[in-house]
């Protein structure tokens, strides 16, 4: 069985490989296997961890035992639940005519969690913490801090300032405030360059994992 | 009525979370409303599931181009579904979770599944080489610079960075790539990553403050009637 199943995959992995000739029947099909499978299994996997596994469960929990299996207590029912499962209920009233509108309650519920959440999260973590982050010494006499740290240090501090100037485009670029605004251009290249560096490695890295299974798995050429 | 209550429900979810980080008995609020939220977003995916079977059934049915392939599709998310609703070929039967070992669901998507998406993502490799060919002459001082910082990342991560500088002496290892490597990814690449969080923070808090307020309300769509 898992002899016929390494085929299907090697069949699948060399259909999406074919792609770099140009585009045919193969790849084609490979990508109507995938398209149709990825979305039967994340609704499979959405349906059993959250309708169930969140709703199911915590309205109607299962009781609790002991290690031994006896019964110890009712499970406490969660009927809050329900709003939630309504308001599902309601988006798919998208699909009736005349009443399409209604779908717009769960959405409003879901925009209004997100910005409620994101806002104070994203204060927290991607403004006060970060802004903490950059409050760090910038010489080291007494902090035993070498020259190496404190040259990092430094431009960390000067690279987040001229980073932050680029993106203010209030004011004209002009003059000094123009100049720090270049500088930090250039530090978010550096950036742009190191993500671009490791997107290419980690896309690397799955080619030759693929490689490896065609090679390794499939044909036994590599033990 | 059709404005407005999705309005007062964006207000009041939206202050509601953000009080209740102020206020200790409230603070499990969030999680609470982030499982409301999951259990919505199963139906907004019932939605995508509807959304893409009209399309490929429509594409079947006018026999539009390829509509061939719309068949595999169709039978691909139907057989994934039943076996992964009615747990066919579960050792552990109904009540074993559907991606248990040695189930047939959980099967497809090792075979099927990771191959087609690790091959397509791994095809990107070759893509990212040509984009970046036509993109990475430098043409000018920033293209320069991010020439500059990917090749020193990419040389520093491989072991011929190391053979290639290893002559460099201890005194100066800085200056060995997979040093240099180090150093760019822990100060300028920092500083940069830092300046585009700060950056992405102050634009989500102020969209998130123009949501809750109802000053934005493209989300709620237009008014056909």
């Amino acid at each position: 069985m898992e002899h016929v199943a390494v085929w299907i995959a090697a069949f699948l992995t060399l259909g999406i490989i074919s792609f770099l000739y140009k585009d045919n029947p193969w790849y084609k099909l490979s990508e109507a296997i995938f398209v149709g499978i990825s979305a039967g299994y994340w609704f499979v996997v959405l349906f059993w961890d959250n309708i169930y596994g969140k709703f199911w469960v915590g309205v109607f929990p299962p009781d609790v035992v002991d290690e031994a299996g006896n019964f110890v207590s009712h499970g406490v029912p969660d009927y809050a639940l329900i709003v939630g499962a309504v308001l599902g209920v309601l988006m798919l009233a998208r699909l009736l005519p005349g009443v399409g509108w209604i779908s717009r309650w769960p959405l409003a519920f879901i925009v209004g969690c997100t910005s409620g959440l994101y806002l104070m999260n994203y204060f927290s973590s991607n403004i006060m913490r970060q802004v903490q982050g950059t409050i760090i010494p910038l010489f080291g006499i007494g902090y035993g801090a070498s020259v190496y740290e404190i040259i990092g240090n430094i431009v960390i501090v000067g690279g987040t300032f001229a980073g932050l100037v680029y993106f203010f485009f209030s004011k004209e670029h002009r003059g000094a405030f123009g100049a720090t605004a270049k500088v930090g251009i250039w530090v978010i290249m550096i950036t742009f360059g190191a993500s671009f560096g490791y997107t290419v490695m980690s896309r690397m890295s799955l080619l030759i994992g693929r490689i490896d299974f065609l090679f390794g798995d499939w044909l036994g050429l590599i033990k | 009525m059709r404005r407005e209550v999705p309005l007062f429900i964006t207000f009041f979810i939206g202050m509601l979370l953000i009080f209740s980080v102020f206020i200790p008995p409230m603070e499990s609020l969030g999680e609470d409303f982030t499982v409301f939220f999951d259990i919505i977003a199963v139906f907004a995916f019932f939605l995508g599931g509807g959304n893409l079977l009209r399309v490929h059934v429509s594409k079947l049915t006018r026999q539009k181009r390829d509509w061939q392939y719309s068949i595999v599709t169709l039978l691909g998310f139907a057989v994934t579904l039943v076996i992964g609703l009615f747990k066919i070929g579960n050792p552990g039967g109904i009540a074993a979770a559907p991606t248990a070992a040695g189930s047939l669901f959980q099967e497809i998507f090792d075979y099927c599944l990771v191959p087609l998406g690790a091959t397509m993502y791994s095809l990107l490799a070759f893509f990212v080489a040509s984009a970046s060919y036509r993109a990475f002459r430098a043409k000018n001082r920033e293209a320069t610079i991010l020439l500059i910082a990917a090749f020193i990342i990419l040389l520093g991560r491989t072991p011929f960075g190391t053979v290639v500088t290893g002559w460099i002496p201890e005194s100066f290892d800085v200056l060995q790539v997979p040093n240099l490597a180090v150093w760019i990814m822990n100060a300028p690449n920092l500083a940069g990553q830092r300046a585009i969080m700060i950056g992405i923070g102050l634009g989500v808090v102020s969209m998130s403050l123009r949501v809750i307020l109802g000053i934005e309300r493209t989300y709620l769509g237009e008014d056909k009637s």
